[in-house]
């Protein structure tokens, strides 16, 4: 990391919350601050990264504004953290999408939408795009033939694994446990990032809404990572089927896809809606006023990818399966392309950092009370 | 927007613990509370707002605490601190009480830590709250919410007018606005008076320019000054507080928690002159650290300086402010003003005092001592020679002063004449003088507020309804 004003600004603050450890029963980030009296700028963003934003410490602290300290953990570590995704992202050159990330986001949603309906266009035979075939095998290839998603969607999708991967082997270099990572120090950290153990606050949870306690945000967001992992799951079992079993889409509602992909899809409206909900009432003070178009836009693009599919599940067998299944593809195009330069870093970044906690787990304390 | 036209069944005076406390209690015993806090919301809760842990006994380990600490214990560490200077039924009954304190705390939403693991911890004896103080009261405000209390911020009492052993009403200020309001029954539990510097000057003179407040600049002393003006008993020595040894680059108030320093029993202390003045290592810090505010306050200037070398500087808490830093303990002298040949010679003088042998622990009282030194350290003491050295400048951090109004077990505050109030309480720092004479011990300011909080809100809730 460089040595930005955000970073001595996180490193002033950290120095504080060192000399005063009352917020290390909220998350893991408290415990790593204790292990060291001095903060790289590497350190600082790792801490950047464990931070799960739950505000629990903004709420508790007795040096929160208009205290002339004016420590503000979740804001200063939000703006580490964002600068840290423009560090490490690769290829550099793209890194700019960071900036403006709203506008990115949204744009790259449109233009994927527009590309996904010209070739969808093209490819129907003619006055055939809205013609309606019901269930019939490979119905769904007249409008757009397989080579051409697995082409676009292998290509788009790998790439961006590429990228997120050299994202995250350059945070681990910049910011990454020096000791060599153990077995048991994988599966604490699967399990932290699995269970969100950092949005608990020490039981009660996140403070949601002021001063109060809530597991609103641990939840919904389970509900958004657990659809889109369901999703993912049956897009993958539609692969197999399609390659190495020789069943053709669409398959009926009872059956392995297409029920992961329901649920999916429902678990992650409902997560990324009600996410975005809280966004609305939250106080604003504990969050970063310019990072919120990127993180809005990046709910909605889910919202809307999950929204489609369902949509496109009801309108399958009817005239308007084509449109439909055209803009569906747009949207996963879209958060294919944006997957390593969108709020979808995070979950990389963040596991990388709670490895790196695992890692450090039998570090002591330096002092104490 | 609370009718302040009418007669509440109690009125609460401040806004932290031992106040919310009795406010809360009060309101569940069936009363109508106002609750008045002069400072602004975002500053609410006097001196708790920097607290982080509670002093409580306990017969066997529970979820927060380990071990036992059960009331011989404490009453001997309280004995020890205050140097008998307490009162022992009244003390006991706090300890006592002290162990009954959790379950109510937890109805009213506040959270406590997993007992601390690390160096010289205080797990066994005290109650850590979950995110500290600010934390405790943002539960028990949210409680007070909650329950239907009438909260004022920004709103100072000016008089609690007694007549004839009675408060008949209470003159405050609301928004910078005078006004007057009524209530059956006050609680008094607006805190010392340490941050109203010019009455520390009556008896401090002008040493107070050098001592750093720690906590709210908001607790001025207005209600007990007031209280005592009109014939309520005081029981306390005006110079007597709770003081820690600070960073002297602490801001002048409401510092809090971060600027004390724990490198005194790792350090050589000395004063502006170069000079040892204290036995550094007569005790762990836990139990020692409240005395050194007054150590220095005593010395020239009101100033010290702990000088320690590299083995001692990971022992001890991080700063807030960077430790002075130098390669030699003359430059170290040099940086901090001090005369180095003097500064020299009493490091030298100490290192060959050191008597060498034992194991160094500093985990407990370890033995390892000075011999032939006016005064010796007697534990954790080893050579201040491996550099880099590390040096800091030390202020009297006060916390809070314990001159207070007079009460008797059931927290009536006392008139002249022995005789209780008609209908006025206190808890918290505004009457802990009647337990804490001098010293204190780590958490129990915040048991004080808790256990005569609780008693003060049943017994004005219970009068009121009478």
């Amino acid at each position: 990391m460089q040595e930005t004003e955000a970073v001595l600004n996180a490193r002033r603050e950290m120095e504080i919350c060192n000399a005063c450890r009352y917020c290390e029963g909220f998350c893991a980030v408290f415990p790593a601050v204790e292990l060291r009296r001095e903060f790289t700028a590497g350190d600082l963003s790792y801490l950047a990264n464990l931070c799960h934003g739950c505000r629990g410490c903004y709420y508790a602290c007795q040096y929160a504004p208009p205290h002339e300290w004016g420590i503000n953990v979740p804001r200063t570590l939000a703006e580490v953290r964002a600068e840290s995704y423009v560090e490490y992202a690769w290829p550099q050159p793209l890194a700019k999408a960071f900036e403006r990330n709203g506008v990115v986001v949204s744009l790259v949603a449109a233009l994927s939408i527009a590309l996904m309906l010209l070739i969808a266009m093209a490819i129907a035979a003619p006055g055939q795009f809205f013609a309606a075939r019901g269930l019939q095998p490979d119905s769904f290839y007249a409008v757009m033939p397989l080579w051409a998603m697995q082409i676009v969607g292998l290509g788009t999708f790998g790439f961006s694994l590429f990228a997120l991967g050299k994202g995250a082997v350059n945070f681990w270099k910049d910011a990454g446990a020096k000791q060599s990572i153990t077995i048991s120090a994988i599966c604490i950290a699967v399990w932290d990032a699995v269970t969100l153990k950092n949005l608990g606050g020490g039981g009660d949870g996140c403070n949601d809404n002021a001063e109060s306690f809530s597991m609103r945000r641990r939840y919904l967001h389970h509900a958004m990572a657990g659809g889109f992992m369901l999703c993912f799951a049956a897009t993958t079992v539609g692969f197999f089927y399609h390659t190495f079993m020789g069943w053709a889409a669409p398959y009926p509602f009872i059956s392995v896809p297409v029920l992961l992909g329901t649920v999916g899809g429902v678990l992650l409206v409902i997560g990324t809606g009600g996410l975005f909900a809280m966004k609305l009432v939250e106080d604003p003070m504990p969050a970063v006023r310019r990072l919120l178009g990127g993180d809005v836009a990046m709910l909605v693009l889910l919202a809307l990818s999950a929204l489609t599919g369902l949509l496109l599940l009801a309108v399958r067998a009817t005239g308007a399966m084509g449109i439909v299944m055209a803009i569906h593809l747009g949207f996963i195009l879209a958060l294919f392309l944006v997957l390593p330069y969108s709020k979808m870093v995070h979950g990389v970044y963040r596991s990388a950092a709670l490895l790196r906690r695992a890692v450090e787990r039998d570090m002591k304390p330096l002092g104490g009370e | 927007m609370p009718d302040r036209k009418q007669t509440y069944d109690v009125l609460v005076a401040g806004g932290g613990n031992a106040a919310l406390c009795a406010a809360i209690t009060a309101r569940q015993a069936g009363a109508r509370v106002l609750l008045l806090e002069s400072a602004p919301k975002a500053f609410r809760g006097g001196n708790s707002r920097h607290t982080r842990n509670l002093r409580a006994m306990h017969d066997a380990p529970n979820a927060v605490l380990t071990d036992a600490y059960k009331e011989d214990e404490y009453w001997d560490d309280l004995l020890r601190v205050t140097g008998g200077n307490t009162n022992e039924e009244m003390a006991r009954m706090t300890i006592r009480a002290s162990s009954g304190v959790f379950g109510w705390m937890k109805e009213c939403g506040v959270r406590f830590q997993p007992s601390l693991t690390g160096t010289l911890n205080l797990g066994r004896t005290n109650a850590f709250f979950l995110g500290g103080g600010k934390a405790l009261l943002n539960a028990y405000y949210l409680t007070a919410e909650r329950l239907g209390i009438d909260i004022l911020y920004d709103t100072e009492v000016i008089s609690m007018n007694i007549d004839d052993g009675s408060v008949r009403s209470v003159d405050i200020t609301y928004r910078g606005f005078p006004e007057t309001v009524y209530a059956r029954c006050v609680v008094a539990s607006c805190g010392g008076f340490q941050a109203n510097l010019e009455w520390m000057r009556e008896f401090w003179g002008d040493a107070v320019d050098n001592f750093v407040i720690r906590g709210t600049p908001y607790n001025r002393g207005r209600v007990l000054k007031n209280l005592l003006d009109q014939g309520v008993a005081a029981i306390g020595d005006p110079t007597q507080c709770h003081a820690v040894a600070l960073d002297a680059r602490a801001p002048k108030f409401d510092g809090g928690i971060t600027t004390r320093l724990d490198s005194v029993p790792y350090s050589v202390v000395v004063n502006k002159h170069g000079d040892r003045f204290y036995d550094e290592g007569e005790d762990v810090w836990p139990k020692r650290y409240a005395i050194w505010g007054r150590l220095i306050a005593q010395q020239p200037d009101q100033i010290a300086y702990s000088i320690c070398d590299s083995k001692a500087f990971p022992l001890f808490m991080p700063s807030v402010y960077p430790a002075i830093k130098a390669d030699s303990v003359g430059e170290l002298a040099l940086k901090m003003k001090l005369d180095p040949a003097k500064v020299i010679a009493t490091v030298d003088a100490y290192n060959a005092a050191v008597v060498p042998g034992q194991s160094f622990d500093n985990l407990k009282l370890d033995g390892n001592r000075t011999e032939g030194l006016t005064p010796n350290k007697t534990n954790w003491a080893r050579t201040v020679d491996k550099g880099p050295f590390y040096g800091y400048p030390l202020r009297p951090g006060i916390t809070f002063t314990y001159l207070s109004v007079k009460v008797n077990d059931k927290a009536q505050v006392l008139m002249d004449n022995g005789q209780p109030a008609g209908n006025l309480f206190a808890s918290g720092e505004i009457m802990s003088g009647n337990i804490l004479g001098k010293g204190y011990l780590a958490g129990f300011g915040m048991t004080i507020g808790t256990v005569f909080g609780r008693i003060a809100g049943q017994e004005a809730a219970r009068r009121a309804r009478n």
